[in-house]
């Protein structure tokens, strides 16, 4: 056991990927990249390669699910079949209804539903190709895709994922530190509150430990919100800069 | 108040435009009190509007909210008894009621619903009555209103409408009048092109398309007016 952590960090320090500890994968993100769907999202986390497309508000069926005050979040996550080392079943297993559930607690907790009565919003996650860390990747993809649908929100979730490797803490784990690290700790947040809005912990952690790791995962997120506001931004700082009169005009 | 952004700049949800009170909030933003202090937050993209005495973002992504009052055009998805249910391309389905269409008596007995109005129908028709624990009602009685029976459907995005209107109807008035189109734009995104040949309707859809993705620019008229002037000359 001893033998396997150790092996998790060369011998300069560094980890099997090249990084340093608490260096962040590269991250590209790009929306509207699906015309049929009200707001969509491409992202890629170093291996990862997430589509996320969100349908809505619209109306609820089955009908019996609607609450009579607010709009209800659906989201699906899934891994592609071809996502994973071995050939994926396409039937959901028990770790992606977990994921759709907390994906949706976490989104569940900015968006102005209660704007949009007796409606549904549905978000469609898949996982085209996973590389650890896709719980994080998703949420970051999903606040993109909901922000370009036009769906009132209090602000973006991003997400990050920290983790123990070979007794050191380290930022976003790929699929083999989280597997053979000690363990791993997903973090979620509204960067601009600072309210977190998902926060699993897997493995055994010191005290410290946990703290050190929250302030790297918040240190973290704060670059990715950075991405993904220029991600949300790019569509229309592309065509121009200049805005003049824009808000002005009415029939 | 202390304003943290300039007019007309880029917001993402979750930025702070504003912080103090003595604010009026207008749309696209929300209030937060954070350590005794209100801030004003903007809630979706788009751009900043600020007036006298409030703030607000011009969404330049959303939905179609149903108004009192607003032309829209719908799709008929289902044929009752006495009402039909239309597809507004909003978050709720419209209801349109028969009395609301013919000025006559209807007898459903003797005569159905199908040979007025049939299912996938097109029509022109206005909201008389909405708020949110109710569908909107619709209605066709009134000018111009009817079913549409010719013409290209587009789907454009419902916050760009009153760009592609403009300011007194001058974008919509510049593309009928330089392409001698008939265009129908309902509040609800979505526009019924027709015109003498395909080509000029590609040419209205093109210009369209333009001014949707750049509805954001300043000075938009303009070169759309070149645009078609240029393009007119390939046709």
């Amino acid at each position: 056991m001893t033998k396997e952590k150790t092996s998790l960090l060369m011998d300069d320090g560094r980890r099997l990927d090249g990084r340093e500890l608490h260096e962040l994968r590269p991250i590209t993100m790009q929306s509207s990249v699906l015309d049929r769907a009200d707001g969509s999202c491409y992202l890629t986390w170093g291996n990862n390669k997430i589509i996320c497309a969100v349908y809505g508000p619209r109306e609820l069926h089955p009908k019996h699910l609607a609450k009579p005050d607010r709009a209800i979040v659906r989201v699906e996550y899934r891994l592609a079949t071809f996502s994973v080392n071995e050939r994926k079943s396409p039937a959901p297993r028990r770790r992606e209804y977990e994921l759709s559930k907390l994906i949706k607690e976490s989104l569940d907790a900015v968006l102005f539903l209660e704007k949009f009565p007796n409606g549904t919003i549905d978000v469609y996650i898949t996982v085209l190709d996973a590389d650890g860390g896709t719980r994080c990747a998703a949420l970051t993809a999903a606040s993109i895709a909901l922000a370009d649908a036009g769906i009132p929100m209090k602000g973006f979730i991003t997400g990050c994922a920290v983790g123990k490797v070979a007794d050191k803490m380290v930022v976003d784990l790929s699929d083999v530190e989280d597997k053979d690290g000690q363990g791993d700790m997903p973090v979620a947040m509204n960067f601009n509150t600072g309210e977190i809005t998902l926060l699993q912990c897997d493995g055994e952690f010191t005290i410290e430990e946990v703290k050190e790791g929250l302030s790297l995962a918040i240190r973290a997120i704060g670059d990715v919100y950075k991405l993904q506001r220029e991600a949300v931004l790019a569509k229309y700082t592309q065509i121009e800069g200049t805005t003049n009169d824009v808000g002005d005009e009415e029939e | 108040m202390t304003l943290l952004v300039s007019k007309n700049q880029l917001v993402v949800p979750g930025e702070v435009l504003a912080r103090g009170s003595g604010v009026d909030v207008a749309g696209g933003v929300y209030r937060k009190k954070v350590k005794g202090e209100t801030e004003i937050i903007a809630s979706m993209i788009g751009l900043v509007k600020i007036r006298k005495d409030s703030v607000g973002v011009v969404p330049l992504e959303g939905c179609y909210i149903p108004l009192e009052g607003d032309i829209i055009i719908g799709k008929i998805v289902r044929v009752g008894i006495t009402s039909w249910n239309v597809d507004i391309r909003g978050p709720y389905v419209g209801a349109l009621r028969v009395n609301s269409v013919l000025d006559r008596d209807f007898d459903s007995l003797r005569e159905s619903l199908e040979e007025v109005l049939n299912f996938g129908d097109i029509i022109k028709a206005q909201i008389t009555y909405f708020d949110r624990t109710r569908d909107p009602v619709l209605t066709m009685q009134g000018r111009g209103l009817r079913k549409i029976t010719h013409g290209r459907l587009i789907d454009v995005d419902p916050v760009k409408i009153p760009r592609i209107i403009g300011k007194k109807g001058s974008m919509i008035q510049l593309l009928k009048n330089m392409t001698n189109a008939q265009i129908i734009v309902g509040q609800n995104g979505r526009i019924v092109v027709s015109a003498n040949s395909v080509e000029k309707e590609n040419l209205v859809i093109r210009a369209i398309r333009k001014i949707e993705a750049e509805a954001h620019t300043s000075g938009l008229t303009d070169r759309i007016r070149a645009y078609l002037e240029e393009e007119k000359k390939n046709l």
